[in-house]
């Protein structure tokens, strides 16, 4: 299996253990990535929340350039996954706007790919039974809560490749690495990872809740697949007790199956989560 | 009162305001409305009202998290956050004073950097953030150690295809 891959700017900077597990991880899957020939960045929330034909004609440049290939569009970042999903829905779904979005970024879209995000390859492509037969060390004792955030499940018409209210997709992937995924309701509340710098106060009370939930539900840690979500969860958590490792489903898939780069991202968290992964019989992490 | 004003919304927004029959249910799941002066119920009302200045004027548009709850669960199909999106936006384009300054000037400061380099660039979005906002010690604790594991480039990335990037913002109007 071959894939275009978009990187995007967090997952390359405050979020690159996202990049580097993700590349490690599906090469060990058997998956080839491509990077995108000089992909540009989405315009994230400050596109969308501000210029909407901006937040449209920015993602759309990099689905012009996927669209030569007509491979598949890998966004490892949930925050891309959603700004080039939902140019993607507009070009598929409204003439008039296609028109204009195909004038302002010069080009003919032709919509001979699909724009994915790895818990969905992982899933439907690889599929679970892949996964659990690459497993060299189950993380057997290990307990966290799977957590999606906002932008992979809403608005469900144009993103959700699982259920909105209710995904099922990244636990399974959890519980085929053999860890103990403790049941909570909170997997898709926003962490106020969008207001992280410009409203902090906001983060800090939505962090303070998920830690609180995460902890009553039994787990010792977060699992997610956004580096919005991830950043903001490690860095808004106050108080006095120790905080919460916050980690990518990626790097614990990497740690089952035993690959050596692990070490490296353990030790760019600002949580460090070696402390919680000594919970494993083998060690080793 | 304005009688253009809930128009002018769902032009831009492309929703329909007046089906909203203020069932509450994106107030009762907004994570932040506790935060807001009016809510999100409360602010279509206001639109449906005509009261432009005064919902311009409140930091409600600023504090919403874009989180698309309210988009999830309306049972009239209106997306609060696309309302949201398109307040912001005109709050922005005719200069409204907020009460959240803040995170008009990080947008204007994040798509300056988009605008120039095509890729974001954090280092400098932090530092010329913290001059903005005169919040030059916010973060530090956070912000050096992620400088230290090197997860914030010194140096910009700069796409070789800036005309098509620049040509994007100057057709879009940015």
């Amino acid at each position: 299996m071959k894939l275009n891959y978009y990187p995007g700017c967090s997952a390359t900077s405050t979020g690159q253990e996202l990049d580097l597990s993700v590349r490690a991880v599906l090469a060990a899957l058997g998956v080839e990535l491509q990077e995108l020939e000089d992909w540009s960045c989405c315009g994230a929330s400050s596109a969308h929340a501000t210029n909407r034909a901006l937040a449209v004609a920015l993602p759309a440049r990099n689905l012009a350039i996927a669209q030569r290939s007509g491979l598949d569009l890998l966004a490892p970042c949930a925050a891309c996954y959603s700004r080039l999903k939902t140019a993607d829905y507009v070009m598929r779904h409204d003439a008039t706007k296609k028109g204009e979005v195909e004038a302002q970024v010069a080009f003919e879209f032709t919509g001979s790919y699909q724009v994915r995000s790895p818990i969905d390859v992982v899933v439907r492509d690889i599929g679970l039974d892949a996964v659990r037969s690459r497993v060299l060390k189950p993380l057997a004792g290990l307990k966290a809560v799977g957590y999606y955030g906002c932008l992979l499940v809403r608005p469900p018409e144009v993103v959700a490749f699982d259920d909105p209210e209710h995904p099922v997709m990244l636990d399974q992937i959890l519980g085929a690495l053999g860890m103990e995924v403790c049941r909570w309701s909170y997997a898709t509340d926003c962490c106020g990872g969008g207001l992280n710098l410009t409203k902090s106060s906001v983060a800090v009370r939505l962090v303070g809740r998920l830690t609180q939930f995460a902890r009553e539900a039994g787990a010792d840690a977060i699992v997610t697949a956004c580096p919005l979500c991830q950043m903001s969860l490690e860095m808004r958590q106050t108080g006095n007790g120790s905080r919460m490792p916050v980690v990518y489903f990626t790097e614990l898939m990497g740690l089952a199956f035993g690959l050596k780069e692990t070490s490296g991202w353990w030790k760019k968290h600002l949580v460090d989560p070696r402390p919680w992964l000594g919970a494993l019989a083998a060690g080793g992490a | 009162m304005d009688t253009t004003f809930s128009a002018q919304v769902n032009e831009l927004s492309e929703q329909t305001i007046e089906l909203c029959y203020h069932c509450h249910k994106c107030t009762a799941g907004c994570p932040v409305a506790v935060e807001m002066e009016f809510g999100p119920d409360r602010v279509l009302r206001l639109i449906q009202l005509g009261q432009k200045d005064r919902v311009l004027g409140s930091g409600d548009i600023w504090v919403c998290a874009s989180c698309e709850t309210c988009a999830t669960r309306c049972p009239n199909e209106i997306s609060v956050a696309a309302v949201m999106d398109a307040l912001r936006a005109i709050s922005m384009a005719e200069g409204y004073a907020t009460p959240e300054p803040d995170a008009p000037a990080f947008h204007r400061l994040f798509l300056g950097i988009v605008g120039r380099f095509g890729r974001m660039h954090e280092a400098s979005l932090m530092m010329i953030y913290k001059l903005k906002t005169r919040k030059l010690m916010a973060d530090m604790d956070s912000g050096i150690p992620m400088i230290l594991k090197g997860k914030i480039p010194i140096l910009p990335h700069r796409v070789r295809g800036m005309n098509e990037v620049k040509r994007i913002f100057r057709e879009t109007g940015s």
